[in-house]
């Protein structure tokens, strides 16, 4: 926020001005926005920007990690309640960067409307007329001739075809070139604005949403399939195209050299899609770099895990729960945490809550996952029971457990019941409970799907702002004027001068002198002189 | 495994080349030390003698040109005179001095005649030469570095921050080595030799890592055309941000009227600040062409063209700040020093990006795998 004070602090008067009182609203708005156009604001709005957009960098952000913003104003309540306040944790939808970003393109749109019209009428001008005292030009040279009647049609012709803009007239002539500068130089900045344009019209009418599925399940595309969805304003349900997805199969593979061991080296998800429904679905393998289109819509793999299958048995004996149980990762070996749930279990309804690890070890840190990969896999599960609850359809978190009204299970010395499980293994429960068994594992995928209508926009600005960019800074304008004076009969005098338009130009006087000496017919050269001064840039 | 030795021998014995040919140039910076104060007359000399001609040319521009040539050549020649040969490269190089200068500034061909101290001199430039032999050993021995690692990983060396730290170091003492031979940019070599020898050292110490595959995140063709983008452009920033510190420090003491020791025998502030702007219009183009390459990766890696991400959102930092310096350059009352302390801010925000995003804040570009 400060940022946006200052500058608008700023529009007011940073140079003693002869009348202020005679200013009036018209005049302060004029002065206002001829403020707000200039170089020097601009440069204050951009590295406003830069400055703005470094706390989003090391401050964690709602929108990248929600967690991390959550341990934040844990770990520190009290700056982490003036962080939220001033939108520290959403650096980039705050009002304050959006006032300077918005602040920036006004400046920028005021800056290109003035210089676009005046190209324009700078392309239907002639080039300037040709200065009085050529000699005083950054370069300069003159030559004798014996005969100076064809010397500029000579000449104009040589400069066209350098690409001169040509003027003769009388005994001067005036040649411009290097136009392209200043249209790349508008063309970069009113891509920047396209690219604005683009980016708004994505976050409005876009949307993207996350579903975790495991293999041999589905996903299809509407509201209710989505674990998290966030869309623009503009976006309406009906935009969802009606495709779906079956996962058949999601290959993974880890390091297990010495080098970088356990680092993901294969992503694959084989997946039959649906384009519409009735259609008929093809098949197709989906990895982290090959999105899967749809239409406008894109499918892309994001993440994976572990989903150990369970069968829990209540205490009449009956199957109460059976299949897989998504289990989040919580680190880079993949131990991951969940919790099985068994609401319809009798009499009393049964849930667990633990660790399926991978590949498990038991030591002193107690029991974790040692590679990505599930080469020992083994479940580790707290049990609890409580009376049946009425169904509220308030809804809960399914990766974790609310162990309100429920009783944890204990051994008979006391202790709580700790249950470990590999492949193939059951346990009875205390009591006659009921029982729990680990069938086996499988992986589910986490596919974000998502469209961004804005992208070719995006695209097209970016490609027309670095080829305008290219332009503006690589081509360079020149002006080359070419005087005649031919005093009396005999031998003429030609003055050739130069001026560089934009400041990082070599070579000036080489070009002018070269053009001074090729001037002559071979015959008819006099002698020739070049000089130059450094061109000190305009 | 024998591959990736030898590349590791290569690159390590870089940086000691490196060391070396820093040490030579330091040599050749304190060897010019010593005649400082007459230098600085020399250049004083040199500013008026390029007056003179100019004067001359004009006045007498409107009389004979024949006169005027011998005029400018012989104000031009005894300006070579009073120059030592390193100097003589520089006027050679200035695009702007008479056309008259180029001919006779071999370097060594007005070997201290009428200069104060010429064995000092010599002895500069010998330990200069000495420095720039010295870094195109370096140079050589850490390519192949470079190309070994590829060869042993099969695949582009710059998966990791090692390999993106060594190819980058290539590619900013490549085309430092360029500009020594296009435009004689020799008196930056204690500078580039330093950076090299930090980057390759870092690299070899800190940021090791052995040959691993890459991750399936880097299973693109992006990978190649973003990170290249990505090193070059690093690479002409490095140059034109230690350019900028080179030109304040001579822009001071042009400023102060003593410019001495090895500053007197670098070009002119104005002349640095030209190359400097030259190599920053080169990068800025590409670093957009990076930070948007990169934005595509991103929409086909990740589902989305731009995530705020840490490492993107220092690249759009840096981007902004080179954009502040190409903006001051052609505002008045920024250009010249202002301008070059934003190169360098713009500098010190591209490192930041590499190495402290990197190693301090996590992120989806957390590739160093230190």
């Amino acid at each position: 926020m400060t940022e946006t004070i200052r500058t608008e602090a700023k529009s007011p008067s940073p140079e003693p001005r002869p009348e202020p009182a005679k200013l009036g609203l018209r005049g302060t708005l004029r002065f206002g926005w001829a403020q707000l156009t200039s170089m020097r604001t601009a440069l204050v709005l951009l590295f406003g920007l830069a400055l703005a957009a470094i706390p989003g960098s090391l401050v964690p952000q709602s929108k990248i990690s929600p967690v991390r913003v959550a341990d934040f104003m844990t770990e520190h309540p009290t700056i982490g309640a003036i962080y939220d306040k001033i939108g520290m944790f959403h650096v980039y939808t705050s009002p304050w960067f959006a006032a300077i970003y918005l602040l920036l393109f006004t400046s920028l749109v005021g800056c290109i409307i003035p210089r676009a019209a005046q190209y324009a009428k700078a392309l239907r001008a002639r080039p300037p007329a040709t200065p009085r005292n050529l000699s005083r030009l950054p370069a300069y040279a003159q030559v004798r001739v014996s005969d100076g009647s064809q010397i500029l049609e000579r000449a104009a012709e040589m400069l066209r075809s350098q690409r001169y803009r040509v003027d003769v007239r009388g005994a001067s002539l005036a040649a411009e070139r290097g136009y392209l500068r200043e249209a790349g130089n508008l063309v970069f900045h009113v891509s920047l604005v396209f690219l604005l344009l683009g980016v708004a019209i994505g976050s409005l009418f876009g949307f993207r949403g996350t579903s975790v599925v495991v293999v041999g399940q589905g996903f299809s595309n509407n509201l209710t399939q989505y674990d998290d969805f966030s869309a623009g304003a503009s976006f309406t349900d009906s935009d969802l195209t009606p495709f779906s997805v079956t996962v058949k199969n999601f290959q993974v593979k880890f390091e297990t050299g010495s080098v970088q061991r356990g680092a993901a080296r294969l992503f694959r998800a084989d997946v039959d899609v649906t384009d519409r429904p009735g259609a008929k679905p093809r098949a197709v393998s989906l990895e982290v770099n090959k999105p899967l289109r749809i239409g406008g819509t894109t499918v892309h793999l994001i993440g994976h895990g572990y989903a150990p299958l369970v069968t829990v048995k209540d205490g009449d004996g009956n199957v109460a729960f059976s299949g897989p149980v998504v289990f989040l990762p919580q680190d880079g070996n993949f131990s991951s945490a969940g919790a099985i749930k068994a609401p319809d279990a009798r009499p009393d309804r049964l849930a667990f809550e633990g660790f399926f690890l991978p590949t498990a070890i038991l030591d002193a840190q107690g029991p974790h996952s040692v590679f990505p990969d599930a080469l020992n896999p083994a479940l580790f599960v707290n049990a609890w029971y409580g009376p049946p609850k009425v169904e509220t359809g308030v809804p809960e978190n399914v990766y974790s457990l609310d162990t309100r009204g429920l009783t944890r299970f204990t051994e008979a010395n006391g202790t709580p019941l700790k249950i470990a499980l590999q492949t193939g293994d059951g346990v009875k429960l205390p009591d006659g409970k009921g029982s729990i068994q680990l069938d086996g594992w499988t992986r589910w995928v986490k596919l974000q799907v998502g469209a961004t209508p804005g992208v070719p926009i995006c695209l097209a600005a970016i490609g027309f702002a670095v080829a305008g960019l290219c332009l503006s800074l690589f081509v360079r304008p020149r002006r080359v004027w070419i005087r005649v004076h031919t005093p009396g009969p005999g031998p003429s005098v030609v003055e050739v001068g130069g001026l560089d338009r934009a400041d990082a130009r070599a070579g000036l006087s080489e070009d002018v002198a070269e053009l001074a000496a090729s001037l002559p017919a071979r015959s008819s050269r006099a002698g020739s002189a070049a000089g130059s001064r450094e061109s000190s840039g305009t | 495994m024998n591959v990736e030795y030898y590349s590791s021998l290569a690159l390590v014995t870089s940086v000691v080349v490196y060391v070396l040919a820093m040490v030579a140039h330091t040599c050749e910076w304190a060897a010019a030390r010593r005649v400082a104060a007459d230098d600085s007359a020399t250049a004083a000399d040199e500013i008026s003698a390029t007056d003179a001609s100019r004067r001359g040319e004009r006045t007498v521009a409107e009389g004979t040109p024949a006169r005027t040539a011998a005029a400018a050549s012989s104000a031009a020649s005894s300006r070579i005179a009073q120059t030592t040969p390193t100097l003589a490269l520089d006027v050679a190089d200035r695009d702007d001095s008479a056309g008259g200068t180029r001919s006779g500034s071999e370097p060594g061909s007005a070997g201290g005649a009428g200069s104060p101290e010429p064995a000092l001199l010599q002895r500069s430039d010998r330990f200069g030469r000495m420095g720039l032999s010295l870094t195109v050993l370096a140079w050589l021995l850490s390519v192949a570095g470079v190309v070994l690692r590829g060869i042993a990983a099969h695949r582009a060396p710059w998966g990791n921050m090692f390999e993106f730290t060594t190819t980058a170091m290539v590619l900013v003492v490549g085309g430092y080595l360029i500009l020594v031979w296009r435009v004689g940019l020799r008196w930056l070599g204690l500078p580039v030799t330093l950076l090299a020898a930090i980057g390759n050292g870092l690299a070899v110490t800190v940021f090791y890592v052995a040959v691993a595959p890459l991750v399936p995140a880097l299973h693109s063709v992006w990978f190649l055309i973003h990170i290249v983008a990505a090193a070059t452009s690093g690479a002409a920033f490095n140059v034109g941000g230690l350019m900028s510190v080179l030109y304040l420090l001579k822009k001071r003491a042009e400023d102060r009227g003593k410019v001495r020791g090895y500053l007197a025998r670098v070009p002119s502030a104005r002349r640095i600040d030209v190359i400097t702007y030259r190599l920053h219009a080169f990068a800025f183009p590409l670093w957009t062409f990076t930070v948007a390459a990169g934005a595509i990766w991103a929409e086909y890696a990740w589902g989305r063209y731009w995530g705020w991400d840490p490492k993107e959102t220092w690249a759009l930092v840096t981007w902004v700040i080179y954009a502040c310096y190409l903006h001051a350059r052609s505002t008045a009352g920024w250009r010249g020093r202002r301008a070059a302390v934003i190169a360098i801010v713009g500098l010190a925000s591209f490192w930041f990006n590499f190495v402290g995003i990197n190693l301090l804040v996590s992120g989806l570009h957390s590739y160093a795998g230190v």
